[in-house]
């Protein structure tokens, strides 16, 4: 593999402005107001609930993976189409990009996590309480895969070459011509590693989505999340094993079931017109391709269904592109102005609503908050510390020595998925029973969420040092060091930003879930802006919970602009190997 | 493949195919306009091949653009067998110079990509698109993807994707140059066979080119344009009969003749300088050569006897396109180093004193002329201007981007870098991103201040 699939793979520093402008607080002051909805609603849902019975008997584990491995299928597939729809719309002309470029910038450094309780009552307000609960964990997976890839697409789209694009004109593709022939093939690749990584942060959310509880109502969906918090409840150590086991069967089937089939086969969408010295391989794949059985199918079930769609949709009208900078008609202006101003005057109308639920909250809470955001940023902080401080030397390591990096690298991508939330139980008992302080297993836990970002990496750095550089240190015996301050790192220095950067998002995220936890009637918590979120939540406190899911959203979004994206274009300038 | 020998092969004219009304291009508005093209009058007839000449930048790709419909002209008309062109034009087709074939569909898919739209029946298109490929010589290639075949291979498939939709007019965008010299010679011949012996129904063919003896064996009309803005400056008619050899002394003879047209004369001292960006009159932008190619340039010239040269020579020498060597050229004559006069380049007496002198000689000689250049002259003021001789490189590109297109702003300051770091008038300084003047600094005391640390084991 190539370095330059690994980056477009984990790049998440996208766009470049590395500061705020009235866009983004337009669509901050948007998002605002969509919460301030939510809350709304949310405080009028009905009180008293019934609650599912979770079984803690490892039989049910089966069926609770399938719904849970459902509920993340529904969610991607709603994630794919939004990315087609949303990549589309915003390559396709350059006023919708104006807009929607910011909004998906500012969306994906939003915490989701502390989405989950107002989406949640949100919904029951106005949806029977078990569809509602359903569609809140959908919808919140949903948020949690979406953006990458749609991202991912609308880059595709763009970077489409631009004589490929004539020759689609020049040919008359229409439509879906260009779709099937031109664009899909040619965002497969990108989109396909989006989607890996979408489902490693989906099983992250699911897992916190499954179960929940606000104030004094409970929330909870058959699933293999809510067994495992279900189990540590419990104190049951042989039921967590199991779910845990489960889990990571789960992982690994689909790795090498689905994604690692698939990612074998995108190969032949590749762009560049040279081979490949090392592509991806799959036993899988191998054996499904050598099945009668399995062409037969092939030809039945793909190949004849998308030759009925060739042929009804192949004859729609011809598309013709529009010029990108045509200058526009004076209603188009008149209605993008009125748009404009509905926005605004609806932004301001609740705006005002919402000042008054924030100025509700005391003074003192305030205080919290802004304790709580330096207290997590600490948190934070560590945590990638830590990470650095153990991926560098192994990642280093193992990318030195192609071998090693062959055999682990499929491993290190199986224990990135594995989403660090399956393991708060046992934390969570580790605090019970061995008066662990729950501040290290914070900072533990955003490790085991963030580390593996940084370590696949680092590997991808190593690897990417070109030959010669590396026999140049040799002949100039560059040891230790040396090696180290003139080679090595800086190599290594755009790769780690990237990696810190999709860490940093993580670890903000999970404070929420790993800063407060609550066992029989003991709630451990300590001061952080994760807690405040959580412990808003179970208390019902909107006021609270709408102030500190703002803060943290704002906190989010600058530390993004102002320190990762600077640091992302310094590393792109100046240590970029070409 | 032996050219057939089809007679002095020229094809009688018949109807006019495309006809260009006073065509212009623009682009942007304000501060960022730009005019690519401007009064173009052109008109293709059937049996007409016609090649598309002139330093880049000129607007040929464009222009060929407008006439396939992929671009609209903002000023005149377009008109396709007196009707005026509206969109994409349906009875051409082009073939790109990087080939433009999805690598992710086989040499077969590729063509009967280009019929799935016209709506033919599966068994049709498969069987036009395996006649094709025959045609081309490609018959066992079918299954092959892209990436398998070599470029000129990979170019095969683009003709016969291209010819497989039957065009009236064939456009190629410059065919031939991302191919080897070989492949590129054995596919000239072929397309020379298939179009002078009318196996194809294509009408008219128009080829952008960036090598003049292509287009002067391939085509019966040559059309020379210039740029700022791209316009037309000649048309010459080629009536050599085909085959043609290129040692003949009438194809050297065009050739030669063409070269001419196209370096022209050296001007005035003040004309070939313009004037400095804000300064009213024409800026003149530098021509994007670096140093080494000019220095190269000077040096394989005073070699000569008579410290000249046949332009047509050179290029044959070094390269095959002349896109390459007319910046070079045109550098050395904005610096004062040659004159060009009906296609031969001469030194001055001052080239020639630069070709011989020593490095520091030359980097005193390159200095004071440079000195000259009025956009070199304006940097080094403004640098001047201010108290610790630094300005940001923003500040310069906002300034140029007044005059030029955005990216061309980038590449001319890249130039002016390139050429004063050499003549040590002024440097770029990477960590903040700023021109600066270098302050005399004597050998002795760098190596005693070395900036690196010391190479201790």
């Amino acid at each position: 593999m190539d370095a330059l699939r690994r980056k477009t793979v984990f790049a998440t520093g996208q766009s470049s402005a590395t500061y705020l402008g009235w866009a983004d607080i337009l669509i901050l002051l948007g998002i605002a107001t969509a919460v301030y909805l939510g809350v709304q609603l949310a405080s009028s849902a009905p009180v008293s609930l019934a609650r599912a019975e979770i079984d803690l008997n490892p039989q049910v584990l089966p069926y609770y993976a399938l719904q849970s491995v459902g509920r993340m299928a529904a969610a991607y597939l709603l994630s794919v189409l939004f990315s087609l729809v949303y990549g589309y719309m915003a390559a396709r002309s350059r006023s919708a990009e104006r807009v929607l470029l910011p909004v998906l910038d500012v969306l994906q450094s939003v915490p989701i996590l502390s989405f989950l309780p107002v989406v949640v009552l949100g919904l029951t307000a106005i949806l029977p309480q078990a569809t509602a609960v359903e569609i809140a964990a959908i919808v919140l997976i949903f948020t949690s895969q979406v953006w990458n890839m749609t991202y991912s697409f609308y880059q595709s789209l763009r970077t489409l070459p631009r004589e490929l694009r004539e020759a689609a004109s020049v040919f008359r593709f229409n439509w879906w011509w260009r779709f099937r022939r031109m664009e899909l093939p040619f965002a497969s690749i990108g989109l396909l590693w989006n989607s890996i990584m979408s489902w490693a942060g989906g099983w992250f959310f699911l897992m916190a989505a499954e179960i929940f509880t606000v104030g004094d109502k409970d929330f909870r969906l058959p699933g293999v999340g809510s067994y495992l918090q279900e189990a540590a409840n419990a104190n049951d150590t042989t039921a967590i094993v199991w779910g845990v086991l489960t889990l990571v069967l789960i992982v690994v089937l689909l790795d090498q079931l689905v994604w690692r089939p698939l990612l074998v086969w995108v190969q032949k969408f590749k762009l560049e017109t040279v081979e490949d010295d090392n592509p991806p391989t799959s036993w899988f794949y191998s054996l499904l391709s050598g099945s009668r059985l399995a062409n037969w199918l092939n030809q039945v079930l793909v190949v004849n269904v998308v030759r009925a769609v060739d042929r009804r949709l192949g004859k729609a009208r011809r598309f013709e592109p529009a010029e990108l900078d045509r200058p526009l008609h004076w209603t188009q202006h008149a209605a993008r102005f009125l748009a404009l101003l509905i926005f605004i005057l609806i932004v301001l109308a609740l705006g005002i609503e919402l000042v008054g639920l924030l100025l509700s909250v005391p003074l003192a809470e305030y205080g919290r908050i802004a304790a709580g955001t330096v207290a997590t940023a600490l948190r934070v902080i560590t945590a990638m510390l830590i990470a650095i401080a153990w991926t560098i030397p192994l990642g280093v390591l193992i990318g030195s020595s192609p071998r090693l990096a062959n055999i682990l690298q499929p491993l290190v991508q199986i224990a990135a998925s594995i989403p660090a939330t399956a393991f708060f139980p046992l934390i969570v008992l580790a605090i019970v029973s061995n008066g662990v302080s729950l501040n290290v297993a914070a900072v533990l836990l955003m490790l085991l969420g963030t580390q593996w970002y940084i370590l696949f990496n680092v590997i991808a750095g190593t690897s990417a040092i070109p030959k010669d550089l590396r026999d140049m240190s040799d002949l100039m015996r560059f040891k230790g060091w040396r090696r180290w301050r003139k080679l090595i790192l800086p190599s290594l220095f755009p790769y780690l930003i990237t990696g810190l950067i999709t860490a940093s998002g993580g670890a903000w995220n999970a404070s929420i879930v790993a800063e407060y936890a609550e066992f029989g009637q003991q709630t451990y918590d300590v001061i952080g802006l994760g807690a405040l979120i959580s412990e808003a939540t179970a208390k019902g406190d909107f006021g609270l919970l709408t102030a500190a899911t703002l803060t943290m959203i704002i906190v989010v979004v600058c530390i993004n602009r102002y320190f990762w994206r600077r640091l992302y274009r310094l590393a792109e300038e100046k240590y970029r190997m070409e | 493949m032996a050219l057939a020998t089809h007679g002095h092969g020229h094809k009688p004219l018949g109807q006019t195919l495309v006809d260009l009304r006073k065509v212009g291009k623009h682009y942007g508005r304000g501060d960022k306009y730009t005019e690519a093209l401007r009064g173009i009058n052109l008109t293709i007839r059937e049996g007409e091949f016609i090649a598309l000449l002139g330093p880049s930048g000129c607007g040929k790709s464009t222009l060929l653009r407008i006439i396939a419909g992929l671009i609209g002209a903002t000023e005149g008309e377009v008109l396709y067998r007196g009707q005026p062109l509206r969109g994409v034009n349906p009875n051409t087709t082009i073939v790109f110079q990087s080939f433009a074939l999805y690598p992710w569909l086989t040499v077969q898919e590729n063509v009967e990509a280009a019929l799935e739209p016209l709506g033919i029946a599966r068994l049709e298109r498969t069987k036009r698109a395996l006649r094709l490929l025959d045609h081309v010589g490609l018959d066992g290639f079918e299954m092959a993807y892209p990436r398998e075949l070599s470029g000129g291979m990979r170019q095969k498939v683009g003709f016969a994707r291209a010819m497989a939709v039957e065009p009236e007019l064939l456009c190629l965008d410059e065919p031939f140059s991302a191919l080897d010299v070989l492949s590129a010679e054995s596919l000239r011949g072929e397309l020379m066979e298939l179009w002078l012996s009318g196996t194809i129904p294509t009408k008219a063919i128009l080829m952008v080119s960036h090598n003049i003896e292509e287009a002067v064996f391939m085509a019966d009309r040559l059309i020379i344009m210039d740029k700022n803005p791209g316009h037309i400056v000649a048309e010459i008619q080629n009536t050599l009969p085909h085959p043609r050899r290129r040692k003949e002394k009438a194809f050297l003879t065009m050739v030669d003749q063409i070269y001419a047209q196209m370096v022209g004369k050296t001007r005035t001292e003040a004309e070939e300088l313009g004037s400095a960006p804000g300064e009213p009159g024409l800026t003149r932008a530098l021509p994007e050569a670096p140093i080494s190619a000019i220095s190269g340039l000077v040096e394989r010239v005073n070699e000569e006897l008579t410290n000249k040269i046949d332009v047509y020579r050179l290029a044959d020498e070094f390269v095959n396109d002349y896109d390459e060597i007319l910046p070079i050229i045109e550098a050395a004559e904005v610096i004062g180093f040659a004159n060009v006069e009906a296609g031969d380049l001469s030194l001055t007496p001052l080239g020639q004193a630069f070709a011989e002198g020593s490095i520091q000689a030359r980097k005193e000689i390159f200095a004071a002329r440079l000195r000259r250049v009025p956009m070199i002259r304006w940097i080094l003021s403004m640098l001047k201007a201010q108290p610790d001789q630094r300005l940001s490189w923003d500040v310069f590109i906002a300034a140029l981007s007044r005059e030029f297109p955005a990216e061309i702003a980038e590449r001319q300051l890249d130039t002016a870098v390139d050429w004063a770091r050499y003549a040590e008038l002024f440097s770029y300084d990477n960590s903040d991103n700023a021109l600066f003047i270098e302050v005399e600094q004597p050998i002795a005391q760098a190596i005693a201040q070395p900036n690196g640390a010391p190479n201790d084991h």
